[in-house]
């Protein structure tokens, strides 16, 4: 089938439109950002998503599929511009899918979307509320755009709708809210809390993607790797040091002393794990993650060595 | 550290059968280094200290979803620890029995840590109803902080039950295991329960003992459990007959208590009392 991409140049869009390819499809991508290396069978637009030049693209190549991957986090823009992109581009996406004929559009979201507090849950259904607007208010939009996304499942019935709230990834490639956040020597924890992460190998989640895709998946699902990790564990095991502060103390020092630069917001997702069950796609399509929890740490860590 | 791991402690460990990964991490977080520190650091409480004196763990199922349902004794939550502790060291393989916590510990540094890392969770009927399915061995108490709350006279009494812990036994086809603990409230006891303490650090309330600090005393405990219940509903019955039932786990676990009471030869308080 014909895949046009949105937002194909970053990591996670080049894997899957790479597996795409391997699958015998034609694939088709939209990416302000240049993608040098593309193989040369993949017809790239460089075009902002909300621009009428993208929809020229839909008009032009009428597309089976389309793979939402077009959204940032507060680690890439700031406030404004990110309502703009997940937003305004989500709504684009899916305007134009409608418009144009398209018949299946995936929509890929966070995981983060259920939030981490005290008292929710150790393992989300699909079915829970978004707490995140709460705990982590910084990622309002992203769980704007992912219920957006889910509204076509009711508001676009001939469309085959599907949202994949989907864990953060670790790797090689050293992309993602997780790996930046490891990338330094020293990774700083909250004193007396150690949350669960839940992480996949990249490769695994372009085949979750992929593979959602070719079943032709409708609804909101859940999607992880192997089990998750205590963030101690998981930051020793890359070979990091793991400094856990007093809260107080640690609001004041993110961005300081080679510490990553996060919101407020994110103490909450230091201090509280957000995990979810996955059991719903694992039925819906046979998915089983083929790297483990520590061979992902491994490959991020021979990829990203600690700086002496 | 591991100059603190006990090896009989090491040794129950392997037996346990939790599914941990090559970390030593279960799907819960439950890591096999901190019930090894928490197992070895209780262990002399447990024998020597209060001396727990277990009867009728052959009750308890060897595997597969349970739920022990059973009385606070007043103080602390130190019936819990030593409920645990029982499944632990008194069965053949040992069970790791995870309760189901008041919200506040998990707000509470450290504690919040340790608690999910030995697979104590906050009593959501999510992580019930999920634990349940998972084949694990769960401990309610249903009184909950009303339960902790019980002042030293009051140590024998059984108050209000709630009756959200049967319909999820219902639900999840779970037996139910009760238990009768005692002594918790000799080893604790309180005069008095401190609201404007408890606001100060985050708990609900703090327990203020005859001598003032809060040290439990060396009294000998002991935990009966009784033969598992099982009740012919799926959890959609209404109100007045889960009532119903629920009342009969309690009066089987207040006969358990009285039973108790005569062998220690104190007088048991019959009847709902307690509260704070």
């Amino acid at each position: 089938m014909k895949v046009l991409i949105p937002g194909i140049s970053g990591v996670i869009g080049r894997i899957v439109a790479r597996d795409l390819l391997e699958h015998g499809h034609e694939v088709i991508g939209i990416d302000r950002r240049p993608w040098e290396a593309a193989p040369k069978s993949v017809e790239m637009h460089d075009t902002d998503i909300r621009k009428r030049a993208a929809e020229e693209v839909f008009r032009r190549v009428r597309p089976d599929a389309v793979v939402h991957l077009a959204t940032v986090t507060h680690l890439v823009a700031a406030t404004e511009e990110r309502y703009r992109i997940n937003l305004g581009g989500t709504r684009a996406v899916f305007e134009h899918a409608r418009t144009y004929g398209v018949k299946q559009c995936l929509f890929v979201g966070r995981h983060t979307y259920y939030g981490a507090g005290p008292d929710t849950p150790l393992y989300h259904s699909e079915e829970d509320p978004p707490m995140a607007v709460t705990t982590f208010p910084e990622l309002a939009d992203l769980v704007a755009a992912d219920l957006y996304a889910t509204t076509a499942l009711w508001r676009a019935p001939q469309l085959t709708t599907c949202v994949l709230r989907m864990t953060y990834t670790l790797g090689p490639t050293g992309h993602g809210t997780l790996s930046t956040f490891l990338r330094g020597r020293r990774v700083p924890g909250v004193l007396g809390f150690d949350p669960l992460f839940q992480y996949m190998h990249e490769e695994d989640a372009a085949s979750a993607i992929v593979l959602a895709l070719e079943e032709g998946l409708r609804g909101v699902f859940n999607v992880a790797g192997p089990s998750p990790v205590p963030l101690s564990l998981l930051v020793e095991a890359a070979g990091r040091r793991f400094v856990p502060l007093p809260e107080a103390l640690l609001l004041r020092l993110f961005g300081r002393f080679g510490l990553p630069r996060l919101p407020p917001g994110a103490l909450s997702h230091i201090k509280y794990p957000v995990v979810i069950d996955d059991k719903l796609f694992r039925q819906a399509t046979g998915f089983a993650p083929r790297v483990d929890e520590t061979q992902c740490i491994t490959e991020f860590l021979e990829a990203f060595p600690p700086r002496a | 550290m591991s100059l603190l791991y006990d090896d009989e402690v090491l040794e129950r460990l392997e037996r346990l059968e939790l599914p941990f990964n090559r970390l030593g991490v279960d799907p819960y977080g439950v890591t096999k280094r901190h019930l090894a520190l928490a197992f070895s650091l209780t262990k002399g409480l447990y024998r020597n200290y209060f001396g727990v004196s277990v009867q009728g763990a052959g009750n308890v199922p060897a595997r597969g979803r349970a739920m022990l349902i059973g009385n606070h004794s007043g103080g602390v939550a130190i019936d819990g620890l030593m409920v645990i502790l029982s499944m632990f060291w008194e069965l053949d393989p040992p069970r790791l029995a995870q309760g189901m916590v008041e919200k506040f510990l998990n707000r509470v540094a450290f504690a919040s840590l340790f608690s999910n890392r030995t697979g104590q969770f906050t009593g959501l009927p999510e992580h019930c109803v999920r634990l349940l399915e998972d084949e694990r061995l769960l401990m309610v108490f249903p009184e909950g902080a009303r339960g902790t709350a019980k002042l030293y006279r009051e140590r024998h009494s059984l108050v209000n039950f709630g009756t959200g812990f049967l319909r999820l036994a219902l639900k999840a086809r779970a037996p139910i295991v009760p238990f009768a603990f005692l002594g918790g409230g000799e080893a604790f006891p309180t005069v008095w329960n401190s609201q404007t303490l408890g606001r100060l650090v985050g708990a609900p309330y703090v327990p203020i003992t005859a001598y003032l600090a809060p040290i439990p005393l060396p009294v000998s405990m002991e935990v009966y459990y009784g033969e598992p219940l099982r009740f012919p509903g799926d959890g959609d019955e209404d109100d007045p007959v889960i009532q119903a039932w629920v009342d009969q786990v309690k009066d089987r676990i207040r006969d358990m208590i009285a039973e108790g009471c005569r062998r220690r030869g104190v007088t048991p308080a019959l009847g709902d009392g307690g509260g704070r």
